[in-house]
């Protein structure tokens, strides 16, 4: 099974849209509620990084073999420093991204944390694909984050 | 705490009557960076948010979040409405800051994600 859509650049108003149509095939595939958030997440993070930083791009989905392959490519400038721009932190994003509520640097982390596999190619000055897995049995119905240090809860109100 | 006890709470505003359900809200986050919203994996959280934008409303459809409490005063325009219907996503807005409305929150029984 395989969905394609593009993106264009810099459509700063219809970001998401694509990851939005996709949740929407995938949940009406019914795969599991976990494998759909991952993907969604994954796949708007990099959608937005389309269109804030690219010259434009497209997104392909083929669900096969119990994983979803996702394929997220653009015509460039390409990335100078992939290794850099995988630490959280980092960051090259425009005032526009920013103010999207953006651009702090957890974009790439973020789609390594959500993803099984995940392989980025790139050469400044030229196109970047991202490609990510996501196995459906991999993937547990796990759904809170950890609270590291349990808040405590005193001084509320019964 | 539901929507309506959360409205009394923060003397908020509905804007997403249609889709008021009788759900019950446990956890809340507050943040204006939607790139650390987007690392939850918390389903069915209520977002604090100063941030007014049609990201918002994309954001809480992708991380799940079927809540979001604009502070400050912040109105969500009629795109941003539309969209959060279509998703099923319940927006409400306080003039309380994001500090006051979270500690008010807090107090009344929301716990944090972290």
């Amino acid at each position: 099974m395989h969905f394609e859509f593009e993106i264009e650049a810099g459509d700063f108003s219809n970001a998401g849209y694509a990851s939005s149509q996709i949740k929407k095939i995938l949940k009406q595939l019914n795969l599991p509620n976990n494998v759909v958030k991952k993907a969604v997440v994954a796949l708007f993070e990099a959608e937005v990084n389309v269109i804030g930083h690219s010259f434009g791009g497209t997104v392909a989905i083929d669900i096969e073999n119990e994983q979803l392959h996702i394929l997220v490519s653009d015509t460039g400038p390409g990335i100078e420093d992939v290794d850099l721009a995988m630490s959280e932190g980092y960051s090259t994003a425009t005032k526009e991204i920013q103010e999207m509520g953006f651009g702090a640097g957890m974009g790439l982390p973020n789609i390594k944390k959500n993803t099984d596999y995940l392989n980025i190619r790139s050469q400044a000055g030229d196109h970047t694909e991202i490609e990510m897995l996501i196995h459906f049995d991999q993937n547990t119905e796990e759904s809170s984050d950890q609270d590291p240090d349990q808040q405590s809860t005193e001084g509320r109100q019964s | 705490m539901e929507v309506k006890d959360i409205c009394k709470i923060v003397d908020a505003q509905l804007h997403t009557p249609s889709h008021e359900k009788e759900c019950t809200i446990e956890k809340a986050f507050s943040s204006d960076l939607m790139s650390d919203v987007l690392t939850l994996l918390t389903d069915n959280l209520l977002l604090i948010t100063g941030l007014n934008n049609i990201q918002t409303v994309r954001t809480a459809e992708m991380g799940d979040i079927c809540h979001i409490l604009f502070v400050r005063g912040k109105q969500p325009s009629e795109k941003m409405i539309e969209l959060a219907e279509e998703q099923q996503i319940v927006l409400m807005s306080t003039s309380y800051s994001m500090f006051k409305a979270s500690g008010l929150l807090w107090a009344a029984g929301l716990s944090p994600v972290y």
